[in-house]
């Protein structure tokens, strides 16, 4: 019997054996897979129940986590909700995390890998965990500004400092807000998000870098005009027929300058004046005369079709590759196949500001732990080249002389010298205008790019657009 | 009478001390062992009570004494226990006490936490009915202690133990007392009370297969025809065999409940093998369980389930459906949290996990001990069965070596079923681990299992022995 018995000792030590593997394999092997399944609502709980870290703009958080009373511990809170939806996004049970929740979730809850000391520091001394601050690089009175100034119109905003790519402003409208979807009832807060979901206006939505594209309207000849001169085909000075009217080849369609006339008394135009009073045709020409090639170069130097994360992902501008005629001709006054976010017009106002040296634009300033320790700070980034600095300097006299002599006037800020362009879109027979306005000043020494769209508009891009970037470079300057 | 031996002993030495390198037969020293074993479950109880107090201050964030009053209680019983051994059993194993006091202690600390979760209190709250259930189930303990001074009067009643235990397994198919609990059928409810009677009935027919094998192995092992190779008993002898395996069956269809089906037949085929040396049996036997386990998968939609939840736990449709791998799943989110150190007492979600108190305690207790504390869990159930495997190797009469071995084993089988279910090593089945999960009859059963280990350790102990000392 008592060989059985050895036997048998090995079998059940082999059972135990296969036991500590099975669990081993738990917990060591499959843990990273378990941990991030959906299912899992263990790391939701956690992700909940560490005291997430707050967002602050100018040290002042605009989302915070406070001591609740129930199982996730924590809720979370927004000031001033709408004007900041667009940056903080929402941060919800199960819905999802979007903007910056969602993108700096892992410092947010504090299990980024740089944290990951910290916290097996605070759970051996018993601390709970906590989650580290994100600054962004918004200045508080310049969204405000930005968000008053756009008032009830649906559209965005975008302020860069272009010397940085520091986003001093960024303001969506229709907003949402996001302490409605923070709350830990699920059903509740699964009827409010479907509600937002389905608001034909798409509050959740950040329009500047996430909705549908826009057509750029007339601000896209300052990529042509850029093209243009910078390539070396053509000069500032350079002439072109001027027609008033102009049909396209391959097909019956016509087009014609803004107010249907010629642009200018003479026979021909230079580019510095089709730009200054903004003429279609004109510049269907200059498209033409470049080719699609070069266009398209050069947009994708100012960031057309380039992923960029800031971190939010923003949607890229497109520019297609295989226009025939017509379509150059319509797209070189930004229609027809060229779509835009706002933050992409900023940049490229953005870039002509700097000496034609184009920042990467970022909202995160700085990432602080818990203990005050900087984990992370900005720090400017060359994102590209697109223009020499003389072809900027030339741009820059171009779109200064547009505010203070041409189509843009609605932008002149009284004693600064305001660089810019005005664009009014169509988006097909019988719909509603985009209304578009984008400039830096002061032209001298840049201390704000901006772009405004507003959507459904009636009337121009000068009449709408512009008083309001006028009110967020102010605000800027004026600080 | 113990202190008396021990000063008999040490005199004796100590006269013979001055003659170097001498051999001196000496007798055993049974209060060392008790002493030992006071030792031991004092150290237990401290960490019980440090295991609350953890519980107290993770969940809770302050201490509440009660239930330490209460747990003190249970340490009074124990030791009340290990003293009833000093007068009667005074050469008992000293590890199988303090094993089972640690084991369940840990599993009320832990069945406590998940009451603080759920907020359950007073008679509602699992934790305080596991400690009643603890002190009856220690007085139990204390009580078979007492009653059965040698263990050879079980053999003489070990066709009523069967038919006890046959009673046991079928009595929850009764229709008036039967209850159907999580799609089994293995309650019965009297008035407020019920009880998992198939818990009490592995004892009983541990007992029996041990009282039967020892008389009919010779037969079983000798006599009969061989077939293909493998020697067949006859079949008066087979009978008993293919009786049980109708019982498993039985239990497997009726009762829905493929752990305790598997739990006894696997203790069967065990005993079976060790009584008769004959591997070709357990072959045999297991191809007739795995045969009748895949039948039954084929015909009955729950042993399917089983099946189905196991080889394919993530697939959102198996996890979503009715009696899918919900549980399963969740139980594995709740093992992953944990990870290697867990996240403390007090400080999981063991909840979340349907059952965590009973099927699941083992995946909670993983959860907040983490891997360190899973694996210093199975190897206190590892040490408990290799006390009973030793009596089995080192007993006398044949009896209670079986006896031993059986009891023994059937609770590392239990854990290996119920684990192995948890970790997803084998298709998950409903069986309590023993010591630890909520529940009374569990509790009661495992006690008793306590209380013959004991008194056969005492047996086997009870021999002077010729020692060589230097």
């Amino acid at each position: 019997m008592n060989r059985e018995l050895k036997r048998l000792s090995i079998a059940i030590l082999i059972m135990f054996t296969a036991l500590l593997c099975s669990t081993t394999t738990i917990t060591v092997f499959q843990v990273d897979n378990l941990r991030n399944d959906p299912r899992n609502v263990r790391t939701l709980y956690d992700s909940y129940s560490a005291e997430r870290g707050p967002i602050l703009v100018a040290g002042v958080p605009i989302a915070q986590s406070n001591p609740s009373d129930d199982k996730y511990k924590y809720q979370r809170s927004y000031g001033l909700p709408e004007i900041y939806a667009p940056l903080t996004g929402y941060f919800t049970l199960n819905q999802g995390n979007t903007g910056i929740e969602g993108t700096m979730n892992a410092y947010l809850s504090g299990t980024a890998n740089d944290q990951f000391l910290a916290q097996v520091n605070a759970i051996l001394t018993g601390q709970s965990p906590k989650g580290a601050a994100v600054q962004l690089t918004i200045d508080p009175k310049v969204q405000k500004a930005a968000w008053d100034a756009l008032g009830d119109l649906k559209g965005a905003i975008v302020a860069i400092d272009p010397s940085t790519g520091e986003i001093l402003a960024m303001v969506s409208k229709p907003s949402f807000d996001p302490n409605t979807l923070a709350g830990h009832d699920t059903d509740t807060v699964i009827s409010t998000y479907n509600t937002l979901l389905s608001d034909p206006n798409d509050p959740l939505i950040n329009r500047a870098i996430a909705g549908d594209l826009y057509h750029p309207g007339s601000t896209f000849k300052l990529i042509v005009a850029s093209a243009a001169i910078d390539s070396g085909k053509f000069e500032a000075s350079s002439t072109f027929p001027n027609p008033s009217s102009l049909q396209l080849p391959l097909s019956d369609s016509v087009i014609h300058n803004s107010g249907d006339g010629t642009c200018g008394p003479g026979e021909t135009v230079t580019i510095a004046d089709a730009l200054r009073l903004s003429c279609n045709i004109p510049f269907a020409e200059i498209g033409s005369a470049i080719g699609q090639e070069t266009l398209r170069e050069y947009a994708v130097a100012f960031g057309f079709g380039q992923s960029l994360d800031i971190p939010m992902s923003v949607t890229p501008s497109e520019i297609p590759s295989d226009l025939d005629a017509p379509q150059l001709m319509l797209s070189s006054f930004g229609q027809a196949n060229v779509l835009v976010t706002p933050l992409q017009m900023a940049m490229v106002s953005a870039a002509i500001a700097n000496g034609g040296v184009l920042m990467k634009p970022g909202l995160v300033q700085s990432i602080i732990a818990p203990d005050l320790k900087v984990l992370q700070e900005f720090s400017p980034e060359v994102f590209s080249k697109p223009i020499s600095n003389q072809s900027s300097q030339t741009m820059t006299k171009l779109m200064v002389d547009n505010v203070a002599n041409g189509a843009a006037s609605n932008g002149r800020i009284g004693g600064v010298e305001v660089a810019g362009k005005t664009g009014t879109a169509q988006n097909g027979d019988g719909k509603l205008l985009t209304l578009w306005f984008t400039g830096f000043a002061p032209a001298d020494n840049p201390k704000v790019a901006v772009a405004v769209v507003v959507e459904d508009g009636t009337s121009f891009g000068n009449a709408v657009a512009a008083p309001i970037a006028r009110k967020v470079m102010e605000a800027v300057l004026n600080k | 009478m113990a202190e008396v031996k021990q000063a008999k002993a040490s005199s004796k030495s100590q006269s013979t001390q001055p003659e170097s390198r001498s051999i001196k037969l000496r007798l055993h020293l049974p209060a060392k062992l008790r002493n030992l074993e006071l030792a031991l479950l004092v150290f237990a109880c401290g960490i019980n009570g440090v295991a609350v107090v953890l519980v107290q201050l993770g969940a809770l964030g302050k201490v509440n004494p009660e239930i330490i009053w209460m747990g003190g209680g249970l340490a009074v019983l124990a030791i009340g226990l290990h003293l009833v051994l000093r007068l009667v059993a005074p050469q008992a194993d000293p590890f199988i006490l303090p094993l089972a006091t640690l084991l369940n202690g840990i599993g009320i600390a832990e069945i406590y936490r998940l009451d603080l979760a759920s907020g359950a209190s007073g008679w509602q709250a699992f934790s305080i009915r596991q400690i009643a259930w603890t002190a009856i189930a220690i007085a139990v303990s204390i009580g078979v202690v007492l009653v059965v001074k040698n263990h050879r009067v079980l053999q003489r009643y070990r066709y009523l133990a069967m038919l006890v235990g046959i009673v046991l397994l079928l009595l929850p198919m009764l229709p008036v007392i039967g209850q159907e609990q999580f799609g089994a059928r293995l309650w019965i409810k009297l008035g407020f009370f019920s009880f998992q009677p198939g818990e009490i009935a592995k004892i009983a027919l541990a007992v029996f297969f041990a009282g039967y094998l020892v008389e009919a192995r010779d037969s079983l092992a000798l006599v009969g025809k061989r077939i293909l190779g493998m020697q067949l008993p006859r079949v008066r002898d087979f009978g008993p065999i293919l009786l049980i395996w109708v019982a498993a069956m039985a239990v497997l269809i009726v009762q829905r409940d493929l752990g305790t089906s598997l739990l006894y037949f696997g203790l069967f085929l065990v005993m079976l093998y060790v009584a008769t040396g004959r591997v070709g049996w357990i072959v045999f036997g297991l191809l007739l369980f795995v045969g009748g386990a895949v039948l039954a998968s084929q015909f009955f939609s729950y042993v399917g389930a089983r099946f189905h939840g196991w080889l394919d736990a993530f697939n959102s449709d198996v996890y979503d459906a009715v009696g899918g791998s919900y549980q399963l799943v969740q139980g594995l989110f709740g093992l992953a949290n944990g990870g290697l150190i867990g996240t403390g007492l007090g400080q999981g979600r063991p909840s979340i996990v349907p059952l965590a108190e009973s099927d699941y305690i083992v995946a909670s207790l993983g959860e907040e001990l983490g891997l360190a504390g899973l694996f210093a869990i199975f190897a206190l159930y590892l040490l408990f069965v290799s006390r009973g495997i030793r009596i089995g190797i080192a007993g006398q009469d044949d009896f209670g070596r079986l006896l031993g071995m059986g009891l023994s084993f059937v609770i590392a089988l239990q854990i290996f079923i119920v684990v192995g279910g948890v970790t997803r090593l084998i298709p998950l089945t409903g069986l309590t681990t023993p010591f630890l999960a909520a529940g009374g009859s569990s509790l009661v059963a495992n006690w008793i299992i306590v209380a013959l280990l004991l008194r056969l350790s005492d047996t086997v102990r009870h021999q002077p022995r010729l020692v060589v000392t230097p």
